[in-house]
């Protein structure tokens, strides 16, 4: 089987001045050119799992794995600059806001074209061409425009496109998004995930969905892992998500107020501490 | 509707302008003693906005406000603060980073003249379900969910009959947003409380309000009950849009 | 519960999350803020320095090995360092050590007198034009912006020369010309709380602007100002001593460092001594200062505690 990522037992851990915090403690799970969501509270440690994917962990925490391999290589055994380039290049990642990942003070086409030019070797011309056919692939009706604006001119919407339009114009094969429609309206949100799912579906990338929002993610992903308190409780198939066997899950799903139906008090999720054991 | 009830809130064409840009556009709605009326909209739709002018922390150029029968002026008065308490969307940034719980519920008290200040606030944080262990935290040293009881603390710790709600669970996670929203309706129901609520998730609304006003670009775009939303039954189609968007993604069948 | 039974340490007591009173929870922040402090070597090294100084400047007529006014002008004339003088004599006679340690009273007290006068006025300028805004921030920035305008240094000059030269007036002198920047500081630091949601819900509580600033946000603006007052001292001894080394601080017989480097100015070339000791004591204490300054700029910044 041809697996694009491996993930076995990765643990990460933060010393603090009280101890040692586990954040993520032992996750095993294959991807392949799939969708594949990572739903989980605050705290469950599925932001810092997509981080220490893509090499992002801050530098006091330590990482440790039986094995995290992407397409064959060892990502914890290849040198700094062999990760730099791999980042951004084959594996890209999509934050939350992205009023904090764009660089203010550059124009949106110029980031595109910057981080084009520093994986391959393109003449200008042709980095900008393929910006703007970038921009044009995240359905931004005017790229010529939008190219040359700032992020500050931009709407949170027209933002988290353009940044996704950076981060895909390398034609990465792996894509890690971090709530990528969390700090978006509802109804942008959609277009956004449209968007993605076309492009996810195109070029035949595999997906890691990382967000907190059960109902989204079940919506979008072929297959969902259930984090609590660093560890996978549960990991199904999207369809079967309504026969979800873990009580946690079961009530992460319960615990939301619906159209339609008349719950009060909505029933909510007693925890139990051998979920986190 | 009964007339012959006084409307707890009562807000008419109401307009509000920071410097050029008008953020209400002659917006109004009546919310009756005892009620619970929501406010939905995308961001900038100005559902926010009418909360806190209401609270008198936007400037209102146009319009009047009426509170149980007395119309408000410009400015509000303390008498205003005991009959209108506010709690906000970020419970990491509405509580004082510098103060403990203590210090955060004994200032309304001594604002106000209170007499029986311990008994209040053991009070208080037990009605949120906090208990007295929680007194002489920081907000530090609070989870989400412990902050936005807190903060709902604070603001009942005066008695008010109008609680003004800024997505008060947007910012929590969904077991807890649950616990808070269960504690909020328990609340209404104990204090017989007149519930303004402002979110983005429809669903929320409809699960806490009995009536709601669906708002666009500082107006109104449609006024409605809960069950008629349930039930799908809209005018508009930017209403049906939030609604159909609320129900999660839908992958476009055609292209599979 | 079981907890009580358990002996606690004293660490644990003060670490704890749910402190079961008042006072527990303030030393608790206060050891959090320490233990912060003290992980920082050089800031405790800068603390040291100033407890020193502290120490020297209380116990001045127990370490003084000789009289830091009458000089023996027939035997001891700009002596070299060494033997009865430790660090040698100036052109008076007088030992340079006990001058010194004379002298830090001198140094701490203008530091403390400018710092106690200075700091609050500053604070309250600022902290009142930030949160009323509109024409009372314009007029109390403008009035803060005319002291900007001159240079600390010639302005104090110009307020000694009105008043007078004498160590009482060089403190007014320098406090009414350093209060401008902890204005501008404190008047940036309540721009970016006034606005803030815990603030809105102290207005709703129907606070009054008074009670506002004096109590929720002041407190605020107090770390960084601690920090920029503590950074400024160094510059404060400096103008002091400037003012001494003019003849317009501290007059003779005054041990004052500035004025003591003045005296030596005159033999700088033969008897380096007489000036470089006052210098170096000045150069030890700023830097404590400095040192002091930037330990506590990392253990009060509130950016920290969010993680």
């Amino acid at each position: 089987m041809s697996a694009l990522l491996t993930v076995k037992d990765l643990r990460v851990q933060f010393p603090t001045r009280t101890g040692v915090v586990d954040a993520v403690r032992g996750v095993s799970f294959t991807l392949g050119r799939e969708r594949l969501g990572i739903v989980g509270e605050s705290g469950s440690g599925k932001s810092q799992t997509g981080r220490a994917i893509m090499g992002l962990t801050p530098h006091h925490a330590k990482i440790t794995a039986d094995t995290l391999n992407f397409d064959g290589m060892d990502l914890l055994d290849i040198s700094a600059k062999e990760r730099r380039s791999l980042r951004g290049n084959r594996i890209a990642m999509i934050l939350q806001d992205p009023k904090y990942s764009l660089n203010p003070v550059m124009s949106i086409g110029r980031q595109i074209v910057e981080t084009l030019r520093t994986h391959e070797k393109v003449s200008k011309a042709e980095a900008r061409k393929r910006a703007l056919d970038m921009l044009a692939a995240v359905q931004i009706r005017d790229p010529e425009r939008v190219f040359n604006l700032h992020p500050h001119e931009v709407s949170g919407g027209m933002g988290q496109r353009a940044m996704i339009a950076m981060m895909l114009v390398t034609g990465p094969e792996l894509l890690i998004a971090d709530e990528p429609t969390s700090a978006l309206d509802v109804t942008v949100q959609l277009d956004v995930l449209r968007i993605l799912d076309n492009l996810v579906r195109d070029r035949g990338m595999g997906l890691i969905f990382i967000s907190h929002d059960l109902r989204l993610v079940s919506s979008f992903c072929d297959r969902v892992i259930v984090m609590y308190a660093g560890r996978i409780v549960e990991e199904i198939a999207a369809v079967d998500l309504k026969n979800a066997k873990h009580p946690y899950t079961r009530g992460l799903m319960n615990c939301m107020p619906q159209i339609g139906t008349d719950r009060h008090p909505l029933p909510v999720l007693d925890r139990k501490p051998e979920w986190a054991a | 509707m009964n007339n012959l009830q006084v409307a707890a809130l009562s807000v008419e064409n109401l307009e509000v302008k920071y410097d050029r840009f008008r953020a209400l556009r002659g917006v109004s709605l009546d919310v009756q003693q005892g009620e619970s009326f929501g406010l939905v909209g995308e961001s900038g739709s100005g559902k926010s906005t009418l909360l806190r002018a209401v609270a008198g922390l936007a400037p209102v150029t146009g319009g009047a406000i009426t509170v149980n029968g007395k119309t408000l002026g410009s400015s509000r008065t303390k008498a205003f603060y005991r009959e209108v308490q506010m709690v906000f969307q970020d419970p990491y940034g509405s509580l004082h980073p510098r103060q403990t719980v203590d210090r955060l519920l004994l200032e309304p008290l001594v604002v106000h003249g209170f007499a029986d200040i311990e008994k209040r606030i053991l009070r208080a944080l037990d009605e949120v379900g906090l208990g007295s262990s929680f007194r002489f935290r920081y907000s530090h040293q609070l989870s989400g969910g412990q902050r936005q009881r807190v903060a709902i603390a604070r603001a009942l710790i005066l008695e008010p009959s109008i609680l003004l709600l800024d997505e008060p669970t947007s910012a929590l996670d969904a077991s807890v947003q649950a616990e808070v929203l269960n504690l909020l309706e328990q609340i209404r129901r104990d204090r017989k409380l007149t519930f303004l609520m402002v979110s983005h998730d429809l669903a929320v609304v409809t699960h806490m309000c009995d009536r709601l006003m669906v708002m666009q670009n500082g107006a109104e775009v449609e006024r409605l009950s809960a069950t008629d939303l349930a039930r799908h039954v809209v005018k508009e189609d930017y209403t049906r849009n939030l609604l159909l968007a609320s129900e999660g993604f839908v992958r476009p069948e055609a292209s599979i | 519960m079981s907890e009580i039974a358990k002996p606690i340490s004293r660490r644990e007591w003060l670490m704890s999350d749910r402190p079961q009173s008042r006072m527990q929870a303030r030393l608790g922040r206060a050891y959090l803020i320490w233990s912060r402090f003290a992980s920082n070597r050089l800031a405790v090294i800068g603390l040291g320095i100033i407890f020193a100084l502290v120490l020297v400047a209380l116990f001045a007529p127990l370490l003084a090995p000789h009289s830091p006014v009458a000089g023996d002008l027939r035997n001891a004339r700009l002596l070299p360092p060494g033997g009865d003088y430790w660090l040698g004599t100036d052109d008076q006679g007088r030992d340079i050590l006990s001058r010194l340690i004379y002298g830090s009273r001198l140094t701490l007290y203008v530091v403390v007198l400018v710092a106690i006068i200075a700091a609050p006025i500053g604070l309250l300028v600022g902290t009142i034009a930030g949160y009323a805004g509109g024409w009372v921030d314009a007029i109390l920035m403008r009035l803060t912006d005319i002291f900007l305008a001159f240079p600390k240094l010639i302005l104090a000059l110009a307020l000694v020369a009105a008043l007078g030269p004498g160590i009482e007036n060089a403190v007014i002198a320098i406090a009414v010309t350093s209060w401008p920047p902890y204005a501008r500081i404190a008047r940036a630091e309540t721009l970016t709380v006034r606005n803030s949601d815990y603030i809105a819900a102290v207005q709703l509580m129907g606070a009054s602007p008074m009670r506002i600033v004096l109590r929720h946000i002041m407190p605020l603006c107090l770390s960084s100002l601690i920090v920029r007052v503590t950074l400024d001292m160094a510059g404060i001894i400096l103008v002091a001593a400037g003012l001494g080394f003019l003849g317009l601080g501290a007059q003779p017989p005054l041990p004052e460092w500035g004025a003591m480097i003045a005296s030596g100015r005159r033999f700088i070339m033969d008897q380096w001594w007489v000036a470089a000791a006052p210098g170096f004591a000045i150069l030890i204490v700023s830097l404590g200062f400095n040192l002091l300054g930037d330990g506590l700029r990392d253990a009060l910044d509130p950016r920290g505690n969010n993680q």
